[in-house]
């Protein structure tokens, strides 16, 4: 009951927030002088046309209250507008889009963490040797290569010279259609229809661009991992419980490392949150049809409703985290009153 | 703070750190790069030969040429001042921005502060590289447009830290004792307050250079930033994306290079910084 109040009060907190953050987007939309149905219409359609479709699109209203019938729309039906490049309600594009990104962040970031996590502890383990050393480097070349770069350095190894990896052209090959849709992760959805040869394709072609962001959101978790597990291994009780003769594993994982994983799921969830933008990077290069080339062509395009709302579901997931990071720790940490 | 460290002493404890050693050899080496870049670059980074166009490395191009017959080498020297440039100023923006919004913050505290910080909450809820798309998009593509989008996407961490430590700095005596003498408050804050409080700033804004280049790359990258055919790393990198499929590696590889080894530079230093002058190392 505590905790549900608890979760109803945060959420009650987010919502001046994400207001702010589609204010922001509103406003940065509109900035910019002339219109984006001139540009979407061309120039070969009437006077009368172009205004007609101003109208339809609010855009011949004045800026609170396009804001406030926006609003409105959204919370009444769930309506963000029709995008005006896909034609298509922007809910529905982003529902479509959505799992696309969300399947490569999850591996991107499954695979930072079992690298990243077992290499922090090893440099813990054993501090200023050279596995110590060599993780230092890893971890600091890693943060300063460019994402998008990286993944065109993989492209051309993998890809074009190995050709071990498939072309850069999205989730699946054009000649497979998608598995049927229960989660929208297509890795997942082909293991629960039991299709092995989506599901290997699906695989091979989230390798590389999973491998990219999975080599940026390294460097900061291992040198977290690094740094609260020296701490705790320092600690009074890992010398009461090496006192005690317990053994080396038990010390290492339930009595140092479970008191290290607070300051490394904040990292994780700082590192999470950072992916979300990077990820723009990447599906730019993988042609990966999710949200963040979703937003990126928004952009390049002027489609308002589009950038609108892709601006609100990323940040609406980016405090999300956050969230479910303040309700980790507070479960995991007995001290942290909810 | 950073006067009061005794300066052999920081120069001693940096010679004993050869990683912070080699970053700094590789920021002043990007820096006198971009300085004499007109002598070092054997061409001018826009002038396109027709007769030699996408070439691999050769003696005459070292590394190579681009789609439009441009001397790949001469356009990363050129591009490091661009680059350097972008990134300097967008840092001395945010840091200057922030902090001083960050000090008045802390200092007025009151419905200033509340509404301050509400804002910044606002800003951080962002994913960085997002709003500084929309930044761009606002603005239109071009060098000023980097600048802003990247500097203020980094105001609100700035703002935070002035704040914070801003506050803890008010409940020192010293400041008690200033007050006491008479001091106007703007002369506490600005001769007091914000000095003392500067070097966790200066030395986030240390660790934040390469982000800035990152970032501004990145926003290149998508073509929100810097145009095409600039000479900028991430233009660079983004016309050699245009001719992936041809194999041509030189036109993405090189530019790439000189990102990450300028931000492993400014990273190494920045972490030698801050292992000196955080207070938890230095006592151990």
């Amino acid at each position: 009951m505590r905790v549900l109040r608890y979760v109803l009060r945060r959420l009650a907190l987010l919502v001046p927030v994400l207001l702010g953050t589609l204010f922001i987007a509103f406003f940065l939309t509109r900035v910019l002088p002339g219109n984006p149905i001139d540009r979407v219409a061309g120039p070969y359609i009437s006077q009368e046309k172009r205004e007609a479709m101003k109208r339809e699109a609010r855009l011949d209203l004045p800026f609170y209250q396009q804001f406030y019938l926006y609003l409105a729309d959204l919370v009444t039906k769930g309506d963000m507008g029709t995008s005006y490049t896909t034609a298509q309600p922007v809910t529905r594009d982003l529902l479509q889009r959505f799992p696309a990104t969300l399947e490569l962040v999850l591996y991107g970031m499954g695979l930072a963490v079992v690298l990243a996590i077992p290499l922090g502890v090893l440099s813990a383990l054993h501090k200023d040797s050279p596995v110590d050393h060599a993780g230092r480097v890893i971890a600091v070349v890693g943060v300063s290569v460019p994402v998008f770069w990286l993944g065109l350095v993989l492209l051309y190894v993998f890809f074009l010279k190995l050709q071990w990896a498939p072309p850069p052209i999205g989730r699946l090959p054009p000649t497979m259609s998608p598995p049927p849709h229960v989660t929208g992760l297509y890795t997942l959805d082909a293991l629960l229809a039991g299709q092995w040869d989506v599901f290997k394709a699906a695989l091979s072609a989230l390798a590389l661009p999973a491998v990219s962001l999975a080599v940026t959101a390294m460097a900061p978790l291992a040198r977290m991992t690094r740094s609260a597990m020296v701490e705790a291994l320092e600690s009074e009780y890992v010398r009461a419980a090496r006192a005690l003769g317990l053994p080396q594993h038990v010390i290492i994982w339930d009595y140092a490392f479970r008191n290290a994983v607070i300051p490394i799921l904040t990292i994780f969830a700082g590192v999470f949150g950072y992916a979300l933008g990077g990820v723009v990077l990447v599906e730019f290069i993988f042609s990966w049809p999710g949200l963040g080339l979703y937003t990126l062509n928004a952009i390049l395009s002027s489609d308002f409703p589009a950038i609108q709302g892709a601006i609100l579901l990323v940040t609406t997931v980016y405090v999300f985290i956050y969230l479910l990071l303040d309700l980790a720790v507070a479960a995991i940490d007995p001290r942290v009153e909810v | 703070m950073l006067k009061r460290v005794a300066q052999s002493e920081v120069l001693y404890r940096i010679k004993q750190n050869p990683t912070t050693l080699l970053g700094l050899g590789i920021v002043i080496f990007m820096f006198g790069l971009a300085v004499f870049a007109p002598w070092v670059a054997p061409y001018d980074p826009l002038e396109k030969h027709f007769d030699h166009v996408s070439e691999p490395p050769s003696r005459q191009f070292w590394m190579g040429t681009d789609q439009f017959g441009q001397d790949i080498f001469s356009r990363v020297v050129w591009a490091a001042r661009l680059d350097l440039f972008i990134a300097a100023t967008a840092v001395a923006i945010s840091l200057v921005v922030g902090s001083l919004l960050g000090a008045l913050s802390g200092y007025l505290g009151g419905w200033f502060d509340e509404m301050f910080m509400r804002l910044m909450d606002i800003l951080q809820a962002f994913p960085s590289l997002i709003l500084a798309m929309g930044i761009a998009f606002a603005l239109g593509p071009g060098v000023f447009t980097v600048i802003v989008a990247t500097s203020a996407v980094n105001i609100p961490g700035y703002a935070r830290l002035m704040r914070s430590t801003l506050l803890s700095e008010k409940q020192r005596t010293y400041v008690l004792a200033a007050r006491a003498v008479g001091n106007p408050p703007w002369r506490i804050l600005f001769r007091h307050l914000i000095p003392n409080a500067l070097t966790p700033v200066l030395v986030n804004a240390t660790l934040h250079f390469g982000w800035a280049i990152l970032e501004a790359a990145g926003l290149s990258f998508l073509g929100l930033g810097v145009a095409v055919p600039n000479a900028e790393w991430g233009v660079m990198i983004n016309m050699g994306l245009q001719d992936f499929w041809q194999g041509h590696w030189w036109a993405y590889t090189f530019p790439g290079v000189f990102i990450a080894l300028t931000v492993l530079g400014f990273n190494l230093v920045g972490d030698g910084l801050s292992d000196l002058l955080d207070p938890r190392r230095a006592r151990q």
